[in-house]
């Protein structure tokens, strides 16, 4: 410890099939320093955290550029092991715990300490027995350390989730070298008393010395925990102050801030107002595992352009799964005053919507039929669309000629770039099998369109033309778009209004021009801080 | 032009290749060794004719993507009940045969909709559950056999008066009146003309179906459910009606099998009934991701014309060493185990 850092990242890039993630990054953390790791979804935190664990994606995509430096000496960390031997541990965001397994079990999973047995004698140390007692001393006492009362002979199945994930802390400071720990959104899934417990627990450990990397999206708990923040965006260090110097306002547009050029979009003959609500959802819950909506009440305006922002695991995405019905939604949604039967698709769709999924490849897409077949599918099943005359609905057969001229017109219309109608869309590239999707839901002619992710992975031309996309079907058909985006900078370039979605509800709605800190605070839950700020 | 040739290979596929090759170099053989030509063409024309409507009962599950119907016994068991109880009423000719259709088909969505109920709860799993489904139908009605109130001395037990026989021969009933509809010999080689086309409408018919609404939501509910839900389609209806269109081809196509060959089988002669139609519609290069009317011909020709053709022909090479129903049990099982294991190209 030659210099007193526990950790030193000196300049890590990277970049994947040449999109940077990381550049540049540097990182110092000293011994029972709590520092916190603030950012977007997307701003390169994860990225960091497999390089620093020895992840083998990072292998795989050509490895990065940099140093990481461990007590003053430049290491290689080709493998998770190799961090572990290295004492850096990490508190994961999903539980890695067997449920059939007691806490302690789980704790000392792969780490048992052994005695040697008769059998251990001639086939060797794998048959050696458990030492049951040391393991219960072991776990009791790094549960002692978080301060908690889990029975470790409890099985972890079933146990409340805050539970879990204190078994999992546990697991990592029983390594008894550990120096570092990293937490990567710990209190994502927690309630906010167990996530107070947990901010202890954190403070406790670094007053024992161990350093913590502490990963989260809540600014009201990088300001209560952490001795120094560093704040990252899009894969840069933005920022890094002691919390001293730290405001939470400053810290939430240093977050999202980045220079907004909102082209000029076309004018409308009269603009959407609160007059004319195309859409009213009310009490509306979805249960769409890891984005959860809870409770939440919105209303769309007839022509606008609605974007729902928020960070990952708040419930945007679910807000579109359940009001089409792909996951199993309560509450009431109507349209033009008329109430939409849930949890059924056809209805849905027969009202009037339609839906381009965040999931492209799994939802939006059959990969292994023609781009034609992509497109006219959903229209011919729900409106009949494309069918020969024929008495019984369910046997008209399929109209060829108007199959193939729509498909080419929607080719044409939203250039996709392919060798014909006939070509199978698994072949085709990101963007393109983007624009088919949109093709396959502007071929409906829905009233709205509900549009989730539309430039996740696709490169920056194509987000481009998909936008220009959206913005022209609005402009010249007067299509109602709401649309979900993880990206905030898109939605600001083309929504007239923005909601922002927190803990599964609307935590506010915001005019696209309205400054980053508002943006920022909200996201992380401090709407109620905005008018103190402002 | 090689361009040409290319194309038509890589749509064939190596598989077929081979075999086609194989077929040539038997009929070689038989030519070689003075065997009778048209006997062998004829019986593999009949044996086409025969099997063709029971390979195509594979196609609706693959396609609602449930898999391959090693279910099929349960079809199979609902046209022979259709068979014998048309048979029971002494009905004959083409009136015997479309009785015994009428009674299998109400039969088969009954049974074919139990079957679908069972499919849906072990998602994942439903060819080996399938497989086990077609086993325990075939044990169980083995009792309906012996304890049914069928009382047409033709049909039962010579002695003791119950139950009914193991064989029963369809001479006086509809024996082979597809076969003889219309038929007529050129160069010595009887052609089926009832037989054919009686298949050849069933396909035509599937054809259709798969190029209409429902046909196409049943392919898409296959090749993808989340995207088939999110079209408004239901997906487990379309799974059930894949499941019930299949059976419902099965009970037809063992009525077409039995009236071909003279004989309707009872007790555990179906038991394995699924087998050489899951082997046709894998070698005629269908897969669990795809399978088409096309697949299920030349499948249904391919495997067939080869069972026929090999067995004879080996048989007279090795002077009169009985191999066939081994040979045909290993190319069969072979063939099933040879297409589910083969890495699907992209």
């Amino acid at each position: 410890m030659r210099n007193g850092h526990v950790l030193e990242l000196k300049g890590i890039s990277k970049g994947f099939f040449g999109t940077t993630v990381l550049k540049g990054v540097s990182l110092d953390i000293r011994p029972g320093e709590i520092h916190a790791l603030v950012g977007e979804n997307g701003a390169g935190k994860s990225t960091l955290m497999n390089i620093l664990f020895g992840m083998q994606v990072i292998q795989d995509t050509g490895g990065f550029e940099g140093q990481v430096v461990v007590d003053g000496q430049a290491v290689t960390i080709d493998s998770p092991r190799r961090a572990m031997e290295l004492g850096i541990g990490m508190v994961h965001q999903e539980f890695m715990l067997i449920p059939g397994f007691t806490v302690s079990e789980n704790i000392k999973l792969n780490r048992e300490p052994t005695r040697g047995n008769l059998a251990s004698r001639i086939f060797g140390h794998r048959l050696e027995t458990l030492d049951e007692p040391l393991m219960q001393a072991d776990s009791r006492m790094a549960l002692g350390k978080l301060a908690l009362s889990i029975d470790e002979m409890a099985l972890v199945g079933g146990m409340p989730v805050g539970h879990m994930q204190f078994v999992e802390i546990a697991r990592e400071i029983d390594k008894k070298n550990v120096r570092l720990l990293v937490f990567d959104e710990p209190t994502a899934v927690l309630a906010e008393s167990e996530a107070s417990l947990l901010l202890d627990a954190m403070k406790r450990l670094s007053s024992e010395g161990i350093a913590i990397l502490f990963i989260t999206h809540r600014l009201d708990e990088v300001m209560e925990v952490a001795d120094n923040i560093t704040i990252l965006r899009d894969g840069e260090v933005v920022s890094r102050m002691p919390r001293s110097e730290a405001k939470l306002g400053r810290i939430a547009e240093l977050m999202v801030g980045r220079k907004i050029e909102r082209p000029v979009l076309p004018p409308r003959k009269s603009e959407p107002s609160d007059e004319d609500m195309v859409l009213r959802i009310e009490n509306f819950r979805v249960d769409m595992p890891g984005e959860r909506v809870r409770g939440l009440d919105l209303s769309v305006r007839r022509g606008e352009i609605l974007g729902i922002g928020g960070l990952a695991g708040h419930g945007k995405v679910g807000i579109a799964n359940g009001v089409i019905g792909l996951y199993p939604s309560t509450g009431r949604v109507a349209k033009d005053g008329s109430q939409i039967p849930l949890n059924d698709p056809k209805q849905a769709l027969l009202s009037g919507m339609a839906f381009v999924s965040e999931d492209r490849r799994g939802v939006g897409l059959l990969l292994d039929e023609s781009i034609e077949m992509n497109i006219i599918l959903t229209a011919m099943q729900v409106q009949g669309k494309f069918l020969r005359p024929g008495a019984l609905q369910s046997l008209r057969l399929e109209d060829r000629s108007a199959m193939r001229e729509h498909a080419l017109e929607v080719m044409r219309d939203l250039d996709i770039r392919c060798t014909g109608p006939t070509q199978l869309v698994r072949r085709l590239s990101g963007g393109n099998q983007q624009k088919v999707c949109l093709g396959r839901a502007f071929t409906m002619e829905p009233e709205v369109l509900w549009v989730s992710e539309p430039t996740r992975g696709i490169d920056v031309g194509a987000k481009q033309l998909v936008l220009d996309l959206l913005v022209k079907f609005n402009r010249e058909h007067g299509m109602t778009i709401v649309m979900t985006s993880s990206e905030l900078a898109e939605l600001r370039k083309i929504c007239d209004r923005i909601a922002i979605v927190y803990r599964g509800q609307i935590a506010g709605i915001l005019p696209p021009d309205a400054p980053d800190v508002d943006f920022g605070l909200i996201m992380a839950g401090k709407g109620a801080a905005l008018e103190e700020v402002s | 032009m090689s361009d040409k040739l290319r194309n038509a290979y890589e749509q064939l596929g190596l598989p077929r290749l081979i075999i086609i090759v194989f077929l040539l170099v038997l009929f070689a053989v038989a030519v070689i060794m003075r065997m009778d030509l048209a006997i062998l063409i004829k019986d593999s024309i009949t044996r086409i004719g025969m099997n063709g409507i029971l390979v195509l009962a594979m196609l609706p599950t693959l396609a609602c993507g449930v898999g391959l119907n090693f279910g099929l016994p349960v079809g199979v068991i609902a046209g022979i009940v259709g068979a014998v109880t048309s048979m029971n009423w002494g009905l004959k000719g083409f009136a015997g045969f479309f009785t015994a259709m009428v009674i299998a088909i109400p039969l088969a969505v009954i049974a074919g909709y139990l079957y679908a109920m069972l499919l849906e709860r072990v998602q994942g799993q439903e060819m080996m559950v399938g497989t086990y489904v077609g086993f325990s139908v075939v044990s169980g009605m083995c009792m309906f056999w012996l304890l049914a109130p069928y009382r047409n001395p033709a049909m039962i037990f010579a002695l003791g008066g119950k139950g009914l026989r193991t064989t029963i021969t369809l001479d006086r009933t509809f024996g082979k009146v597809l076969n003889d509809f219309l038929g007529f010999s050129v160069f010595d080689i009887y052609i089926p003309t009832g037989l054919l086309l009686f298949m050849g409408i069933f396909f035509v018919l599937i054809a259709l179906f798969f190029k209409s609404k429902a046909g196409l939501a049943m392919r898409t509910v296959g090749s993808n459910p989340m995207y088939a839900r999110s079209s408004g389609i239901n997906v487990q209806r379309m799974r059930t009606m894949g499941v019930i269109l299949s059976t419902v081809l099965a009970a037809i196509g063992i009525l077409v099998y039995s009236q071909s060959y003279g004989f309707v089988q009872l007790y555990t002669a179906p038991l394995t009934a699924a087998f050489p139609a899951v082997a046709s519609v894998l070698i005629g290069g269908a897969s669990l991701r795809k399978a088409t009317i096309g697949h299920a011909i030349i499948g249904t020709v391919l495997f067939h014309t080869l069972l026929t053709i090999a067995l004879p022909v080996t048989q007279t090479v090795l002077q009169g060493a009985d191999i066939s129903e081994i040979a045909r049990t290993i190319m069969s099982n072979g063939m099933i185990i040879y297409a589910l294991t083969r890495a699907e190209r992209r």
